[in-house]
C-alpha cells in the first residue's frame, strides 16, 4: 500500500520556500538602526489620536512629545526642572499670577511658518471650546474666564486670560498665584497646532478630521510624522525645520505598539526594538540577577492603592480605613510580588516633587490595626461582613489582590473576595461607587504635589470614592491663593496628612518603571514621569553587542 | 443550482439585519461607555461627545440612524481610532487576517487530511496511533502556548522569523505571516486529522467498498477515487465557518506574534466599547460566514455520491 | 421424493434460549475488549478520583500562599530562615533554594553562589540576625508565583476543568445533535431557517454575550457552562446534518418511511446511530475545546473567579512565564493532555463499538 501522497508535502515545501524572501544574511534591525540613528521604542496600546489637544493617553503623550513642542521642554536630566522651548524668554508678576512669554524669534513650525502668539491664543480657544471634547479640557481651568469660556457662560474669548500683545508676545492671566506654572504649561494640552492646518481639514471644535494623518501633520517638534501603520508602527523622521535642529542627534523615532509584555520582550531580544514599555512580573528577577545592564528600574511619579467606597458600610468609619491600611505589609508585596524596587508607600504623594517631602504616616503595624478594628465594633473580625476586592483584568493586579486578601484574612480574620471585572465594566462600577474596594493608581500629570491632592475634592470628578472634608477643601483654597512656594507646600502636607488620618484608600506603594533598554541608548535619563525629551537622545553606533539570551 | 445560490445570497439580507440588532442592543446594555477612562472627563465634556456620537439620544433612535446608515454600506466612525473610519479599519485589517488565515487552512488541510487519510488506512497499526497521537497533542497545545515556543524557536534562537509586527520588516527572511499561520494550521490540522479519520473509516467499511476490493480495483483508486470523496464529508461541515473563522482573525495568535489583524480589532473593540467598530466587524463575519456555509453545501453536494440525483 | 420426516430430528437436551442483544449490549461487549479504550476510561476516572480526593491529601490548600517563597521548581529545596526579633521572637520564613539568591542580591555574584552552594549542601548560614538552614518542606509540583503548592491547585482546577468539560460538551452534543438531526432530516424550508438561525448564532460576539452574563449573573461559573455550551453545539449541528444528509437518501431509510415509521423514530433510532462516530469524535474534540475556550475567557478576565483555577487558567498563566518557570505551564498542561488522550482512547473505543458496520478487517 504505497498511496502515500508526496503532493501536499511537496507543495507545502514549494510554498513555504517561495515564501523565504531571498535576502538572508542581513543584520538585525537594531545594528542597522543603531548606524541610522533611528530609535525603536514599544509603546504599548495603539494611540487613539496624535492630536495634542484631544489625546489621553500615556503612549499618545510620548508620540506627540517628538511632534510638537510648547513654550517649555523638558530638562533631560531632572523631572522637576524644564528649559526654553518655543520660549526665549519669560517674567511673572510678584504673586505669580501673570506671565509673560516672548517666543524665539527662529521658532517655526514644521511646514515654514513662523510661531506666532496668535497661533497659542488660537490653540487654547480651541482646546476651551467644549464640543471639541478635550479631555484634559480642565487642565486649563487655571486661566481666568477659561472654567466659565468652557460652560458656555461668557462667550466671547478675548474675555479669557490669554493675549497675544503682539506676535512674539504671549500674556496669560491666572486665577490665582501659580508658582508651579512652567511645570504646567510642560503638559500636552498646552501645545499649539498650526490653525491654517486645522482650518484646512475641518471646523476648529471639529474632531476626527484627518489633520493628524501622515503628510497632513503640521507641529513644532524636533520630528515630523512619516509612516502611520496602526497597531504596528509610527515612524517619525527628522524635522529640518525644527529651531534647534542642529543639537538633535536622533534621525528618526520609531514607536511600535505591542500590548502583550512577553512579545515585547522577544522583540527586545530579537534586536527588534531598543526600549520595551515594561517587564512582566516573573522576568524581572531574571534580569536583575543574570542581566542587569539590560534592565532599568527608574522611579515613577505615582501611587498604587485601593480605593475604600466610603458610602457603604462598615467603610464610613475611618478606623476601619486605617485599619485596613496598617494590616498590609507592603515590604512583602513590594520585595516578593512587584519586586520592581518600587517604595512601599508611606504616604500618598509620592516623593520626587522638588521640595515636597513625602509623609511618613502609614507603616504595617498589625497590632494597632487589630485595636482599631476593635475599637471600630469588630473585636478579631468577629461580625465584619464579607466584602470584595475590585480589581479589573491583569496577571500582576490580581496577584497584589490576592497576596492583601490573604493578609486580611491572617492578621484581622476578616472575610475578603476578589471580583474581577472587564476594564470598562470595572471604570464604571469605580465610577458610579458600585464597589466595596477598588483597585487603583494616580499618574502626576506634572511635578507638583496638587496633581495628586486634587483627587480628594469634594465631588472632584476623580474622587471616586465619596469622601468628603470641607476642612480638606479649604486647605487646597489655600495653597491656591499662597504665592510663597514654601509656605504653600506647607499648606499642602496639612492637607494631605488630613487626608491620611482618615484616608479613602489603602496605600500600597509608589510606582517605578521597570522595563528593558539596550545599552545603545544614551542619555535615556531616570526622569518620574518618564517625559524625555528626544533632542538629547543619542545612539551608539558600535554599541556593545547584547548579549545572546541562549535558549 | 443558481436558484440555490441567489436564494442563499439573498438570506445574506435578514441574516446580517438579525445579527447586527441583537449586538447592536446587548452592546448596548453591557456597563461602561467608549469614553470612561481612567482620569475621568468633565461632565461638560462627556455630554458634547455624547452629543456627537448621538450617544445622548433614546437607543431606538440610535439603532435606526445606525441601521439607516449601514443600509449605504456605511459602517460609521470608529471611537478607538480618531481618524479612521469603520470601513477604513476593516480594510486595512482584514488583508494580514486573510493572508495568515489563507495560509493556515492550507497547511491544517494538507497535513490534517493526509495525516487522517493515512490514519484510517492503517487502522490500529502504528501508522494509526503516531499520527493521531501527534494531532491529539497538536489539540493539547493550545495557540497561545505553541505561538510563543515557535516564537522563541524561529525567532530568537535560529533568528530567522520576526517575533513581532507586520510592516517593514524586510531584513528578516521568512514573512511575518509564516509563524503565525503555522501556528494556527497546526491545531486546525489536528481536528482535521481526526474528523478525516473518522470520516474515512467511516466510508471504508461500507459495502461499495468492500465490492469496489473485491473486483480487484487498487487500493489507491480505492482511496482517492472512492472514499475520500465520502470520508472527507465531515471535515467539509466543519471547514465552512471554521475558514470564515480563520480569515477574520484569531486573536490569540495576533497578539502573540502582534499582527495588525481583524482578530485584534473586533476584541479590542468591545473592550473600548467602539459600538460601530463592534457592529461592522460583527457583520462582516457574519457575511464571511454565510457566505462559506453557502460555499462548504455546494462543495459538499458535489462530493457526495449519495446525494447527488 | 424424500419426506421431510426422513431425516431424523435431534433434539437436544437441553435448549439454550440465546438472547436477543440490543445495540448497546453488544456495543458494551465490544467496548470492553477494546484494550486502549479500557486504559483511557481508567485514567479517565483515576484523574477525575485524583480531583476530587486529591487536595484533602496534599497538606495545602490552593489559596495558601507563601510570598517569599514565590515559584519554585517540583521538588526544590526549601530553605528555612529564622529571625530573631528584638522581643527575641522567632520569625520564620520560607525561601527556595533555586530563588535564595534573590535575597542576596546585593552581594557580588561570586559570593551569592557560594553561600546558595552552601545552603544546597545542608549547611547553615547566619548573618545578623537571619539563620539559613534546609526544612523538609517539599513540594511534589512546585509551587506558582505566589507560593502556593502547585499539586493542589493542578488538582482542584481539575474539578473545574473536567466538569465544564463534561457538562458543557453534553449540552452542545444533545442540543446540536437533535437540531443537525431534524435540519437534515426535514429539508427544505425548515433545514433553511434552522441552518441560518445557527449562522446568525455564530456570528454573534461571544465576547460580549459572555460579559452580558456576568454582568446581569454575577461571577457564578455555572453560566460559563451554560454559555459555553451555548456556542459549542452550532458546528456540531452543521457536521451532524451534513451527514444526515447523505444518508436519508439511503434505501434504509426509504424503507423506514415506506413502514409509516414516525419521523421522530426514524430519526433517532435509524439515523442517529449511524452517526455515531462522526458524533463521538467531534465531542472527543469538543472537550478540549471547551476547557481551552474557558482558559481564553479567563484569558480576557471573564473566567474563573480568583483565586480558584482551572487548567485552561494555569496552561495560559504557566505559558506567559515559559521561560522561566516552565513546570508551571508543562504540569497542568501534562494532566490536560493526558485526560484528552484518554478521552481519545475512549472515544475511538466508543465509535467503533457503536458502529454497527465497524468491522474487523
Amino acid at each position: 500500500m504505497n498511496a502515500r501522497p508526496f503532493f501536499p508535502a511537496v507543495t507545502a515545501a514549494l510554498l513555504v520556500f517561495s515564501l523565504l524572501k531571498l535576502n538572508a544574511a542581513t543584520p538585525p534591525a537594531l545594528e542597522e538602526a543603531n548606524r541610522r540613528k533611528i530609535l525603536l521604542i514599544c509603546e504599548g496600546t495603539e494611540p487613539r489620536t496624535l492630536d495634542p489637544h484631544i489625546s489621553q493617553g500615556v503612549p499618545e503623550h510620548h508620540i506627540i512629545m517628538g511632534l510638537m513642542e510648547g513654550l517649555m521642554e523638558h530638562d533631560p536630566n531632572d523631572q522637576s526642572k524644564r528649559l526654553p522651548g518655543l520660549a526665549d524668554r519669560w517674567e511673572h508678576n510678584e504673586d505669580y499670577s501673570v506671565w509673560k512669554f516672548h517666543l524665539r524669534d527662529n521658532a517655526k513650525w514644521s511646514n515654514g511658518d513662523l510661531v506666532t502668539a496668535q497661533d497659542f491664543v488660537f490653540s487654547y480657544k480651541r482646546i476651551l471650546t467644549a464640543t471639541l471634547g478635550a479631555p484634559y479640557i480642565d487642565a486649563l481651568y487655571i486661566l481666568k474666564g477659561a472654567r466659565d469660556y468652557a460652560a458656555g457662560k461668557i462667550t466671547d474669548f478675548n474675555e479669557v486670560g490669554v493675549k497675544a500683545l503682539d506676535d512674539r508676545d504671549l500674556q496669560f492671566e491666572l486665577i490665582g498665584p501659580t508658582p508651579y506654572f512652567l511645570s504646567a504649561i510642560l503638559h500636552t494640552s498646552w501645545f499649539p497646532v498650526h490653525p491654517a492646518t486645522i482650518l484646512k481639514f475641518g471646523r476648529m471644535d471639529e474632531r476626527d478630521t484627518k489633520w493628524t494623518r501622515p503628510g497632513n501633520y503640521v507641529g513644532t517638534g524636533p520630528f515630523i510624522l512619516k509612516i502611520w501603520k496602526e497597531n504596528d508602527v509610527i515612524e517619525l523622521v527628522r524635522n529640518p525645520l525644527y529651531w534647534d535642529a542642529a543639537n538633535v542627534k536622533l534621525n528618526g523615532i520609531n514607536f511600535y505598539s505591542i500590548e502583550n509584555y512577553d512579545t515585547q520582550e522577544r522583540a527586545f531580544q530579537a534586536g527588534q526594538l531598543h526600549k520595551t514599555q515594561e517587564l512582566s512580573l516573573d522576568k524581572i528577577p531574571y534580569y536583575r540577577r543574570e542581566h542587569p545592564e539590560l534592565i532599568r528600574i527608574d522611579p515613577y511619579e505615582g501611587a498604587y492603592f485601593y480605593r475604600i467606597n466610603v458610602k457603604r458600610k462598615p467603610f464610613d468609619n475611618p478606623k476601619v480605613r486605617l485599619a485596613l491600611n496598617l494590616a498590609i505589609d507592603r515590604e512583602s508585596i513590594v520585595k516578593n510580588i512587584t519586586r520592581g524596587k518600587q517604595k512601599p508607600a508611606t504616604g500618598y504623594v509620592p516623593p520626587g516633587m522638588g521640595d515636597y517631602e513625602p509623609l511618613d504616616v502609614i507603616h504595617y503595624d498589625p497590632d494597632q490595626a487589630r485595636r482599631l478594628l476593635a475599637e471600630a465594633g469588630y473585636p478579631n473580625g468577629n461580625g465584619f461582613p464579607k466584602f470584595n476586592i475590585l480589581i479589573n483584568t491583569s496577571q500582576s493586579h490580581r496577584t497584589v489582590a490576592e497576596a492583601i486578601q490573604q493578609m486580611w484574612k491572617q492578621e484581622l480574620n476578616i472575610d475578603v473576595g476578589i471580583e474581577n471585572q472587564e476594564w470598562k465594566v470595572y471604570l464604571d462600577s469605580q465610577n458610579s461607587l458600585n464597589y466595596d474596594v477598588s483597585r487603583s493608581g494616580w499618574i502626576g500629570d506634572f511635578m507638583d504635589p496638587v496633581t495628586f491632592l486634587s483627587v480628594w475634592r469634594t465631588g472632584d470628578g476623580n474622587n471616586n470614592t465619596g469622601w468628603s472634608n470641607p476642612e480638606y477643601d479649604k486647605l487646597l483654597d489655600q495653597a491656591a491663593q499662597t504665592a510663597d512656594p514654601q509656605k504653600r507646600f506647607s499648606i499642602l502636607h496639612q492637607a494631605e496628612q488630613l487626608w491620611l488620618s482618615e484616608p479613602s484608600g489603602v496605600l500600597l506603594y509608589w510606582y517605578t518603571l521597570v522595563y528593558n533598554l539596550d545599552p545603545s541608548v544614551k542619555n535615556w535619563n531616570p526622569l518620574a514621569l518618564d517625559d524625555h525629551n528626544y533632542k538629547f537622545i543619542d545612539l551608539e553606533e558600535n554599541g556593545i553587542p547584547k548579549l545572546s539570551l541562549a535558549h | 443550482m443558481i436558484k440555490l445560490i441567489v436564494s442563499r445570497l439573498l438570506q445574506l439580507i435578514p441574516v446580517v439585519w438579525i445579527v447586527l440588532t441583537v449586538t447592536f442592543f446587548l452592546s448596548k446594555s453591557i456597563p461602561g461607555g467608549p469614553f470612561s477612562a481612567e482620569r475621568q472627563v468633565t461632565p461638560e465634556v462627556k455630554q458634547k461627545l455624547d452629543e456627537y456620537y448621538g450617544l445622548d439620544k433614546s437607543l431606538l433612535e440610535q439603532y435606526v440612524h445606525y441601521i439607516a446608515r449601514v443600509a449605504h454600506f456605511d459602517l460609521g466612525p470608529s471611537y478607538t481610532y480618531q481618524t479612521s473610519s469603520v470601513n477604513e479599519v476593516i480594510a486595512r485589517a482584514f488583508p494580514v487576517s486573510l493572508q495568515i488565515g489563507t495560509l493556515a487552512f492550507i497547511i491544517a488541510l494538507a497535513i490534517g487530511v493526509t495525516a487522517g487519510v493515512v490514519a484510517a488506512i492503517y487502522k490500529n497499526q502504528i501508522w494509526d496511533y503516531l499520527p493521531m497521537s501527534l494531532a491529539m497533542a497538536g489539540i493539547c497545545v493550545p495557540t497561545f502556548v505553541m505561538g510563543p515556543i515557535l516564537a522563541v524557536y524561529f525567532g530568537l534562537t535560529l533568528k530567522i522569523a520576526p517575533v513581532s509586527g507586520w510592516y517593514g520588516l524586510d531584513y528578516a527572511p521568512l514573512h511575518p505571516m509564516i509563524l503565525p499561520a503555522v501556528t494556527l494550521g497546526l491545531f486546525y490540522a489536528a481536528y482535521i486529522a481526526r474528523l478525516t479519520r473518522g470520516g474515512m473509516l467511516d466510508v471504508l467499511n461500507q459495502d461499495f467498498i468492500r465490492t469496489a476490493r473485491a473486483k480487484g480495483v487498487p487500493d489507491r483508486d480505492i482511496i482517492f477515487k472512492h472514499a475520500m470523496r465520502g470520508g472527507l464529508l465531515p471535515v467539509v461541515s466543519f471547514l465552512g465557518p471554521e475558514f470564515a473563522g480563520l480569515i477574520s482573525g484569531s486573536f490569540v495568535v495576533e497578539k502573540v506574534f502582534n499582527v495588525p489583524g481583524l482578530g485584534q480589532e473586533f476584541i479590542k473593540s468591545v473592550f473600548n466599547r467602539d459600538y460601530p467598530l463592534i457592529l461592522g466587524t460583527v457583520a462582516f463575519f457574519a457575511v464571511l460566514i454565510v457566505v462559506f456555509n453557502l460555499l462548504a453545501d455546494l462543495l459538499q453536494s458535489a462530493m457526495d455520491p449519495r446525494t447527488r440525483k | 421424493m424424500a419426506s421431510a420426516t426422513d431425516s431424523p430430528v435431534i433434539v437436544p437436551d437441553e435448549i439454550e434460549f440465546v438472547h436477543g442483544s440490543s445495540l448497546w449490549t453488544d456495543a458494551w461487549h465490544r467496548l470492553r475488549k477494546n484494550k486502549l479504550a479500557l486504559f483511557g476510561l481508567g485514567c479517565v476516572l483515576t484523574i477525575t478520583f485524583l480531583c476530587l480526593i486529591g487536595p484533602l491529601v496534599t497538606g495545602y490548600t490552593y489559596e495558601q500562599t507563601d510570598l517569599t517563597l514565590k515559584a519554585s521548581p517540583p521538588l526544590d529545596k526549601i530553605i528555612k530562615r529564622t529571625e530573631t526579633l528584638k522581643n527575641d521572637e522567632k520569625k520564620v520564613t520560607f525561601y527556595s533554594l533555586t530563588n535564595i539568591e534573590d535575597e542576596f542580591v546585593e552581594k557580588p555574584r561570586d559570593e551569592r553562589k557560594r553561600i546558595a552552594a552552601g545552603l544546597a549542601r545542608g549547611e547553615e548560614y547566619s548573618e545578623g540576625a537571619f539563620v539559613y538552614q534546609s526544612s523538609n518542606q517539599k513540594h511534589l509540583f512546585g509551587t506558582d508565583a505566589l507560593g502556593r503548592d502547585l499539586l493542589t491547585r493542578v488538582l482542584v482546577g481539575g474539578r473545574i476543568s473536567l466538569s465544564v468539560g463534561f457538562v458543557a460538551t453534553l449540552i452542545s452534543v444533545a442540543i446540536g445533535v437533535v437540531w443537525g438531526t431534524t435540519a437534515g432530516f426535514a429539508g427544505g424550508v425548515v433545514d433553511n431557517v434552522m441552518m441560518r438561525i445557527v449562522d446568525v448564532l455564530y456570528a454573534l460576539p461571544f465576547t460580549v454575550i459572555v460579559i452580558l452574563l456576568m454582568v446581569f449573573c454575577g461571577r457564578n461559573f455555572i453560566l460559563l457552562f451554560v454559555a459555553i455550551g451555548a456556542v459549542e453545539w452550532l458546528t456540531m449541528a452543521r457536521i451532524v446534518r451534513g451527514q444526515i444528509i447523505s444518508l436519508k437518501h439511503q434505501e434504509f431509510v426509504e424503507a423506514a418511511v415506506s413502514l409509516g415509521l414516525s419521523r421522530a423514530r426514524i430519526m433517532f433510532r435509524h439515523l442517529i446511530p449511524n452517526v455515531t462516530t462522526v458524533i463521538v469524535i467531534y465531542a472527543t474534540l469538543t472537550v478540549p475545546n471547551v476547557m481551552l475556550l474557558e482558559a481564553v475567557l479567563s484569558f480576557l478576565g471573564l473566567g474563573v473567579p480568583p483565586p480558584m483555577s482551572s487548567w485552561g487558567v494555569l496552561i495560559s498563566e504557566g505559558a506567559s512565564t515559559m521561560e522561566t518557570s516552565p513546570w508551571l505551564l508543562w504540569i497542568p498542561a501534562a494532566f490536560f493532555s493526558l485526560t484528552l488522550f484518554s478521552l481519545n482512547f475512549l472515544g475511538d473505543g466508543l465509535s467503533d463499538a457503536c458502529n454497527p458496520k465497524s468491522a474487523k478487517d
